[in-house]
């Protein structure tokens, strides 16, 4: 293989990144996501605009107020120094957080629509035989929206990999800790390299096509009850 | 133990007020056209909408008071929705487990196997409902219900979603399980056919109020009512089979007013079997007609008479028996007829029952 030390590791930065964001995304995206689907609160289309709003904000504009809000002199950045700790710009860190803002609609608008398809009959088939709110959340919204969470994963997963505005604006570019590979092509094209610039593209294309070939097949092959 | 329940709900301009007192065994059935508030009366027994201001006690257990209200998963209830609705992500068997698993031990009175016998699901349990036949599915969500132990089984209309095969598929079961189980049975249906072969005791519901409540058999033929109003309005007689006539292909069924001839159905001696008497099907006669094609004639007398439209007149008959209140009759007959015999409550008259049908 013709790639390059710091592209195996803009590319394992990548790919860390990704998976990373997209189980935080999950955890998180998945008891909003289903209280979205429940609630009758009038204000929840306020909560909604919010979480949708990284899907027509520039990334670059999501970027400079988190690395606003996020640097030493923010407000979020400046607590965390008064508490002895490193404000999470230009860190591993830093993308994460980044990355779960900016996929946030990609996983809680799939798992969102997925609760809702489910209907309320099977929760209330649930709670005639006995079983608690928990229960039924668990033992029947969760396996039934199990395509839901699928996609949300897939979606999360690959909107992260793609990812370039937030990055370079909170991560910087400093290779072996915030280079992701997005950054590491744009690099190479910059400097004319195109052969180097092939290589890794091509690498990810292959690993983001593999990876959804792989989720799609299981997913078909487990959804035993939908012929 | 009894059932007792006052349910309030309001939604828009829809007012549903209804008291019940209900017996703690049998089978209740709450009748109704469609928007009489039926199933809502349903969904409000079963804790799945709210009704401030609602009451219900089932065998001396407060389910709801005006102040309080348990949730449904912590009322001792089955349900059977119109649909069977059973969990798509799990086999039969885990159907039925998942109720059966969430209730205690102690409280597993029913055994599982017994269940699943009386719906004949054995053959189904390691499929998954999309395998199964609607008609399946629902005798699968019958046992679902059954297996929790409940105090109290509900149904809404559980054969309103099936086409004729399928509901004739089903009612043997449904027949059997109301026969054969102690547990007090709510059955919520707009069929007049489902409340005639199954209910004891009926509740009438129209525009959400409750307005008559009694044992399923007077309630038929009171004329008051829209039951016997309706041009199939029909009567309910409860006869045994008395033996059969196997010259003719005949089965006699003894009822409390003499005896039917019907034709053979394959019954053993002594199995109680309800008759359904169409009000158009029974003619009236001063005197016994002695050359007649018609089998089945008893002396009856006039109880109670009421117009049914412009040409029409509902008779009310009390079958003449050796005990005080005789089986009821419905006669639909024309006015010109009524006239001509000169027809009026307390006149003895011969019914002749052109045909009665099996409801077993």
């Amino acid at each position: 293989m013709n790639l390059q030390p710091e592209d195996w590791n803009a590319l394992w930065i990548t790919l860390k990144l990704a998976a990373t964001s997209t189980i935080i995304l999950i955890v998180l995206g998945t008891p909003l996501a289903w209280w979205l689907s429940q609630t009758r609160f009038r204000g929840k289309f306020l909560l909604e605009a919010i979480v949708a709003l990284p899907l027509v904000l520039p990334p670059t504009v999501l970027g400079f107020y988190l690395l606003v809000a996020l640097g030493p002199s923010g407000p979020v950045g400046g607590f965390i120094k008064a508490i002895g700790g490193q404000p999470p710009v230009f860190s591993f860190e830093g993308l994460i957080i980044g990355s779960v803002i900016y996929s946030m609609p990609f996983v809680v608008q799939p798992l969102q629509d997925a609760f809702k398809a489910i209907g309320t009959r099977p929760l209330e088939v649930a709670a005639t035989l006995r079983a608690t709110p928990w229960d039924r959340f668990w033992f029947v919204a969760v396996p039934l929206a199990r395509s839901g969470f699928v996609t949300a994963a897939v979606l999360g997963f690959a909107h992260t990999l793609g990812e370039f505005g937030v990055v370079l604006m909170i991560g910087g570019n400093i290779p072996g800790e915030t280079q992701v590979v997005s950054i590491a092509i744009y690099d190479h094209v910059e400097s004319l390299a195109y052969t180097k610039a092939h290589w890794v593209a091509g690498t990810l294309l292959v690993i983001s096509f593999l990876l959804l070939v792989a989720v799609y097949a299981g997913n078909r092959k487990f959804r035993v009850w939908k012929p | 133990m009894s059932i007792e329940a006052h349910i309030q709900v309001e939604r828009g301009t829809f007012k549903l007020n209804a008291r019940l007192e209900l017996p703690a065994s049998g089978v209740t059935a709450v009748f109704g056209p469609s928007g009489s508030g039926k199933t809502t009366l349903l969904r409000a027994l079963a804790g799945l909408d709210p009704c401030p201001g609602s009451r219900v006690i089932v065998n001396g257990t407060s389910w709801q008071t005006t102040t309080e209200s348990l949730a449904t998963h912590e009322r001792s209830i089955g349900l059977v929705f119109q649909e069977p609705s059973l969990f798509e992500h799990l086999t039969v068997q885990a159907n039925l487990d998942f109720g059966r698993q969430r209730i205690s031990k102690s409280a597993q009175t029913i055994p599982l196997d017994h269940s699943i016998e009386l719906l004949e699901i054995s053959p189904l349990l390691n499929r998954y409902p999309h395998q199964l036949s609607v008609g399946e599915q629902q005798r699968v969500a019958i046992a679902r219900a059954l297996v929790v132990c409940p105090e109290w089984l509900l149904l809404d209309e559980p054969l309103a979603a099936m086409d004729v095969a399928r509901k004739r598929e089903i009612l043997p079961y449904l027949e059997t399980l109301c026969r054969e189980s102690d547990l007090p049975i709510l059955y919520v249906s707009h069929s007049r056919e489902e409340v005639a072969r199954l209910a004891d005791h009926l509740v009438v519901l129209n525009e959400g109020k409750v307005i008559a409540n009694g044992p399923a058999i007077e309630i038929f033929s009171n004329l008051d009512l829209p039951l016997a109003s309706e041009p199939d309005s029909a009567s309910i007689i409860e006869t045994t089979v008395a033996g059969h006539d196997n010259t003719y292909g005949l089965t006699l069924l003894d009822f409390a007013g003499g005896q039917f001839q019907v034709t053979h159905h394959d019954l053993p001696v002594d199995t109680p079997v309800r008759l359904r008497v169409q009000a158009n099907d029974v003619s009236l006669t001063l005197e016994r007609p002695t050359q007649t094609s018609i089998l089945n004639v008893f002396k009856a007398e006039v109880v109670e008479m009421a117009e049914a439209g412009p040409t029409h007149v509902l008779v009310k008959l009390a079958i003449s028996s050796n005990s005080d209140s005789g089986p009821t009759l419905l006669a639909r007959i024309t006015r010109k007829s009524a006239e001509q015999l000169a027809l009026q409550p307390g006149h003895a008259v011969y019914a002749q029952i052109k045909s009665a049908a099996l409801l077993n």
